[in-house]
């Protein structure tokens, strides 16, 4: 059924250290969870639908038990592409302080309690989102795409952009445009980000058979795509203040960063240079959150949005 | 590699540290349960009109 390199993975043959209960937290990707914690939480207030706090903390924290499984589930069935990686291949499974089958066994079980208990306590709607979310980078994304095409972190990316839906979905049993307008921003935001990423990393992707976009098309095509995505991503960033989302302050920052992302974007394009794909991966990363804590601090404080007319 | 007494002792010491963890997280996820339960039940008696 399954790749078996991956599953019976043989970390380096001889007496590796003893699991230490922090190699299982490492499993989870704390520092993915606490991105999706954020946006998750954002979806979940931008609802604004009046919530009890018990539940609102228990819907934020079975999303994120949920992306962590998730990535228990990526690092077992990866561990033989993490070996290859200088990024990846002090994890846990490649450096053979959690056996593969325990990654997978911790998956599997923290994804059952999540979505059983989001659908339990909550609402079946953010339970049912969970569980794809959980589905589409587990399968789809890790299984599926990353070994087999150069879109792969485009489509996959979904499964990053989806914690908004969620958090919205749980505070009010509804998925609307403007949740699915935030799923959009993440969803653009990705190709660009995680491919200025990849520039830098060197021939790290190449080593692990990985077809990632600048091993499979070359350096130039990367760069262009970049360009093309954040192009894309622009509109949809603006999209919130016309269709009564975010306010002034989210406009500005909409507009202003997003000016500063094609530019940066343009830069990396015409120089060819790595520094500018370090730079375009640092302001991305800075964009992304700003938009989200705008949105965030506009609805916590009960500013109005904007609800433009084109 | 190291004196095997080491060893030995470090496997000890990281199993213990596991089964802390597991137990932490089992508490957790009891009290959990039941924080989620009162609320969801205070919810329905109000909805309800029951009180």
């Amino acid at each position: 059924m399954l790749k078996t390199t991956a599953s019976e993975f043989d970390p380096a043959a001889g007496v590796a250290a003893p699991a230490r209960w922090q190699d299982y937290v490492q499993l989870l990707k704390p520092r993915v969870m606490s991105l999706v914690i954020f946006t998750a939480l954002t979806g979940l207030v931008c609802a604004n639908v009046p919530l009890n706090p018990v539940l609102a903390g228990m819907s934020i924290l079975c999303i994120a038990v949920g992306a962590g499984a998730s990535g228990a589930l990526n690092m077992w069935y990866d561990a033989d592409i993490d070996a290859k990686m200088r990024r990846t291949r002090d994890r846990p499974v490649p450096a053979g302080r959690v056996q593969g089958a325990d990654a997978l066994a911790l998956g599997l079980t923290l994804s059952l309690f999540a979505v059983g208990l989001l659908g339990v306590a909550v609402n079946v709607l953010a339970a049912g989102l969970l569980a794809f979310t959980i589905f589409f980078y587990a399968v789809v994304y890790t299984m599926w795409l990353k070994r087999s095409t150069p879109q792969n972190i485009v489509i996959g990316g979904l499964a990053g952009a989806l914690p908004p839906a969620v958090g919205w979905a749980a505070a009010s049993g509804t998925a609307p445009l403007n949740a699915w307008l935030m799923v959009a921003i993440i969803f653009f935001w990705t190709p660009p980000h995680f491919w200025a990423l990849s520039l830098t990393t060197g021939d790290d992707y190449e080593r692990a058979g990985v077809p990632m976009l600048p091993v499979a098309k070359g350096e130039p095509a990367t760069r262009l795509q970049i360009l093309i995505y954040s192009l894309i991503l622009i509109p949809f960033a603006l999209a919130p203040a016309f269709t009564g989302l975010g306010g002034v302050a989210y406009l500005a920052i909409a507009a202003l960063g997003g000016a500063a992302f094609v530019a940066l974007a343009a830069r990396l394009f015409l120089t060819k240079a790595r520094t500018d794909a370090k730079r375009l991966f640092g302001f991305s990363i800075f964009y992304l959150f700003t938009l989200f804590a705008a949105l965030l601090v506009e609805h916590l404080a009960g500013l109005k949005p904007l609800a433009l007319r084109i | 590699m190291s004196d095997p007494k080491d060893e030995s002792e470090a496997f000890r010491k990281a199993r213990n540290g596991r089964n802390i963890a597991m137990l932490i997280g089992l508490l957790a996820f009891v009290a959990l349960v039941f924080v989620v339960t009162i609320a969801r039940l205070g919810g329905n008696v109000v909805a309800s009109n029951g009180f």
